[in-house]
Order: C-alpha cells, then structure tokens, then sequence
C-alpha cells in the first residue's frame, strides 16, 4: 500500500544518474540473494555513506535521464527499501521508469521544481491530483497525472501484488 | 495496451525467480516462448553467482524452459542464432540490451525482473506504443567503417537521452552497405540513446540471413506514409573511426582527437562488438603483430558458435599469438563482473556499450568505447590508435 500523497525532504542530483551510479553491477552480482547487502552501496559514488544519511520519505530530486542504463531493477527497489518515498526529475530512463511503477516507487516527471529544488528542501506531492510543490520555495508544478492503471498499480504497492490481488494486469479491453 | 507475447523471451534474472517464487506467480504460460541463458558471470566467480545459476537450471528443468548453459553464449546472440528473432516478434528480455535483436525487424526491448517474472507467469505485459523517430542513413561507409563508429556518431548528435521512450528506425541508402552484424551492435546500442527498441527494415540483407535458418517470406517495413516525430539524417561515406570517452556514451570523438591515450586493457567482445565480424576485423590487424608489452588484452567471442568458427578458420590462433587472452562465451569483464576488472587509476579501450564510471572495476578508472578495429590498433600501440594505419584508408 503507497499513499498518494508525499511529503518529503529533498536529495538533489543532477543529469544522467546511472543505474551504475545507484548501484553498481559489480555489486549486484555479488549479492543476488541478499539485497539487503547492497544497501550500504546505494549512490556510494555520489553521496558517501547515503544509507546512512537517508530518511524514511525522503525525495531523491534529479535532472535529465534518471536511471539510464542497466535494466536491473535492484536500482529502484534499493531506493524504496532505504525509504525513499518518490524520484522527481526532468526526465526518466525509461527502464527505470517501468521497473519503479512495477515495484510500487512512485516516479514523477516535472521540470520547474527539480530545477527550483535544493538539497535539503521539503516537497510535497499528490499524485492523483497531480501536483508537485516545492514548500520550502515555494515552487508549484502541475504534473501529468498518472494513468488509472499506474495509480492501481501504486495503490497496492506494485505490480505483483496487484495482479495477486486481481488475477491480472489492470490494463484491460485490449488483446 | 496489453501485448499478447507472441515471440520468445530472451534471458532472465534470478531475482525475476524469486519474485516469482515469492508471489505465488509460480508458473510459466508457456516453455517454449521462455529461454534462460546464463551469461553474466558465467562461469560462475563466486558463490553467489553460482547459486544464482543453479536456481536457473533448476527452474528451467521443472517447467521444461530451455536452458543455454555457460559458454553457449551471450543471450541476445544466442536469440539470434537459433532462429528466435524475426520479422514482427515481440522480444523481452530481462537486459537493457535485447534491443540488439532489432537488427532481425524484430520488436525487441529490455524490462526489468518483475516485467520478465510477470510476462514468463501470464504471458503478457504492458507496453506504451512509442513515437518513431527516423534515422536516415545515407552514402557507402569506407571499408574501415563497422556498426559501432555508426552508432557511436548517431548517438553523438542525439545524445544519451535523446531517443527516450521512442522507437529508431534506420532507414538510406547506406543500410544496403551495412552487415547483420553491424546491425546487432546498432540495434544494441540504441538504448545507449534512451530508445526503447531500433529497427532494421526486412531487406535483402535480412532475408539471405534468415534463410540459412529457413525463415522466408515474412517482411517489416515501413508504411511509405509513416509519420516521424524525428528526422535525423547522416551522410556516412566520410565517417572516420569515433570513439566515445568516459563518462557518458554520447562523449563521441573522432579517433584522431583521442589517438595517444594510453590504455592498461584492451576488451573485443561483448553483446555489442564479439562477432566473427568483428574479430576477423580484430585478426586483420592483428595477424604478425604483437600487442604491446604491459596490456592485457581480452577476447570474448559472443557465443560457441562464433568461437567454433574463429577457430576453425584459424583467427583465434591469430589473436593468441598476438598476445591475447581468449575466454569462453560470456560478458566477461564489460558488466564488471569477472574476467578483467580495472583497478584505480587504469584505462580500457572497450568494444562494449557503456562508459559509466565504476562499471568495469574501480570508480577511478577510464572507458572508453570504440569498434573492434580502432580496440586491436590500440592493443597493438598500447595506447589509442587509428585503425586505418592497418586497414589502410
């Protein structure tokens, strides 16, 4: 279960994070059966020690091209185990983006307010309504509301439990 | 939208079985549509992978799932050898990299575990339609020319994001000029641009190709009224070698900017550049010639069947005498997984598909990405060197 509505202090990041960067493959092959290893690797080459620094609803907010890279889905799961509540950027990778709606990370694209946003800043978003603001700024985006299927999908915590729950995927009236 | 899967599934991640496994999602719709290869860190380096590997074999063998074992190869070659990708599959697999099966005018994109665990247990998947976007290739490249200086330049002009969420299609008079091979590694390397999938039109090129494995008659091609979000237009008769430098794949240089970097390793292989394109290229400059003293160099054919051939036509004993390490089939050291990691400080000149920091060893050392003929001029100088000193110009 994901409240669709956010509150949370702000990471910034710029362009481009890899899924390298959020963790390596090197470390991903080491410890497959236990991800909970990896933890203390998350973004160590950007922000040292982030596992340790992070809090539960924090907001990672970054530019262009967030999560490009290897499809390893280990890279958003790691994020929302260390607590991290949403990612607000310019732009996603679009594996990243399917894989983060999959595991239940609520991914939001916007362009004011990643730019507007300082580290440390507190951001609030509604996901129904599709709002963003950047309270400590007092920067506010509309953004593009998700589809029914993503805010189903983010109701009940991702995509496996939604289709444990309902016997299929949401999006129906197609074949 | 929701896409029946009509076409295989090309490799999968251990952790798509657990969540399988955890989900209650046990089951597979239906054997033949899935295939397992273990390729990243196989043979196996370390418990863990091993383990991984096993909870593939043995989930492979209690649904029936074929299963490529280690040294068979890497997954999106091994898709492609064995007839799995034509014109108008649908391909998933559960690595960035499938798109390289575009080349075959195969609808063919990467997704994460739970995508691959959701599409093995149901058969389906979601999917939004992408905007196209054309690339317009035009003019004969010079014969020192290959698949990877053509991509690298069009990623230079679009960007690492620049094609995010759409589709290329690869369209001119070069494409006639332009080898299946070649046409994997640009297919591969279209994510590299944010695309979701690239594809290479059904031609002669194409149909000689699949009627050695007895698929005919089947053909993708675009609508002549087709609509384009984007046109990008090349004129490849002047291309030069390029290469693209750390830290990002759009960093792309002519060869000539870049020439005198020294380089501590030297990788030919990967699901991008380890075909026997690629290294009877490799062999041609290789043949008589030693690599300087003090560089490793690794090569990695993409799968047994590519290995089988280079070592019957003698090109491997080419590479070995120059001073090579060959390796079976199998990632290697492009994931940073095994078989030639970087230490502080180091730098490689790689024939694979990413340049980010850290990715193939320590977060201080240097990729850079280039075709296998400008990878062998450099093994051979020891540092960054133009291939058509060897392949003449």
């Amino acid at each position: 279960m994901i409240d669709l509505e956010i509150r949370g202090r702000a990471w910034k990041l710029g362009d481009d994070i890899s899924t390298d960067h959020i963790i390596s493959g090197k470390y991903k092959f080491r410890a497959i059966s236990n991800i909970q290893e990896m933890v203390p690797h998350v973004l160590e080459e950007l922000i040292p020690d982030f596992y340790l620094k992070v809090r539960r609803g924090d907001i990672i907010v970054a530019g262009k091209n967030f999560g490009m890279g290897s499809s390893r889905e280990h890279a958003p799961l790691l994020l929302k185990i260390l607590g991290i509540s949403a990612v607000v950027a310019e732009s996603f990778a679009r594996i990243f983006f399917r894989n983060s709606i999959n595991i239940g990370l609520p991914v939001i694209t916007a362009s004011e307010v990643p730019r507007a946003t300082e580290e440390g800043d507190v951001l609030s978003v509604d996901i129904e309504k599709g709002i963003l603001i950047n309270m400590s700024k007092g920067v506010k985006e509309s953004i593009r509301p998700y589809p029914r299927e993503f805010l189903e999908i983010l109701e009940c915590g991702g995509i496996v439990e939604y289709v444990r729950k309902h016997g299929d995927l949401p999006w129906r009236g197609t074949k | 939208m929701v896409i029946e899967t009509r076409g295989p599934f090309a490799s999968t991640a251990p952790l798509a079985i657990q969540i399988m496994r955890e989900t209650g999602l046990y089951k597979v719709f239906d054997p033949l549509k899935v295939l397992f290869v273990i390729d990243h860190a196989s043979p196996a380096p370390h418990v863990e992978a091993a383990s991984a590997h096993k909870m593939m074999r043995d989930f492979a063998a209690k649904f029936g799932i074929r299963l490529f074992d280690v040294g068979e190869g890497i997954c999106h070659q091994i898709v492609a050898e064995n007839g799995y990708s034509r014109p108008f599959s649908l391909i998933l697999g559960a690595d960035s990299h499938t798109t390289t099966l575009g080349a075959f005018s195969a609808f063919a994109t990467g997704v994460g575990s739970t995508d691959i665990a959701l599409a093995i247990a149901l058969g389906k998947t979601w999917l939004r339609v992408p905007e196209s976007v054309k690339i317009a290739i035009e003019e004969e490249p010079k014969p020192f020319i290959s698949g990877k200086d053509i991509i690298l330049r069009i990623i230079k002009e679009v960007g690492v994001d620049g094609l995010t969420y759409r589709a290329m299609e690869f369209h001119g008079s070069a494409i006639k000029h332009i080898s299946m091979d070649s046409r994997m590694t640009m297919c591969n390397m279209c994510v590299e641009a944010g695309a979701k999938t690239a594809l290479f039109p059904s031609d002669e090129v194409l149909s000689m190709n699949l009627a050695q494995i007895g698929v005919e008659g089947i053909k993708l091609e675009a609508d002549p009224d087709a609509e384009y979000e984007e046109i990008f237009s090349f004129d490849l008769d002047n291309l030069e070698p390029q290469v693209a430098e750390p830290p990002n794949v759009d960093r792309v240089r002519a060869v000539e900017e870049l020439e005198g970097v020294e380089v501590d390793q030297v990788f030919i292989g990967s699901c991008t550049n380890g075909r026997y394109e690629d290294f009877l290229t490799a062999a041609r400059i290789l043949r008589g010639r030693k690599v300087k003293k003090g560089v490793r160099c690794i090569a990695v054919p993409a799968s047994r069947s590519i290995y089988l051939r280079l070592l019957k036509e003698g090109l491997l004993h080419v590479l070995a005498e120059s001073g090579f390490f060959i390796a079976h089939s199998t990632c290697g050291p492009c994931i940073g997984a095994h078989l030639g990691l970087l230490g502080p400080g180091e730098t490689v000149i790689s024939t694979s598909n990413r340049n980010f920091p850290g990715r193939m060893g320590d977060k201080n050392s240097r990729i850079y990405l280039a075709s296998p003929a400008t990878a062998a001029a450099s093994a051979v100088e020891g540092k960054i060197a133009d291939p058509r000193k060897y392949l003449g110009r």
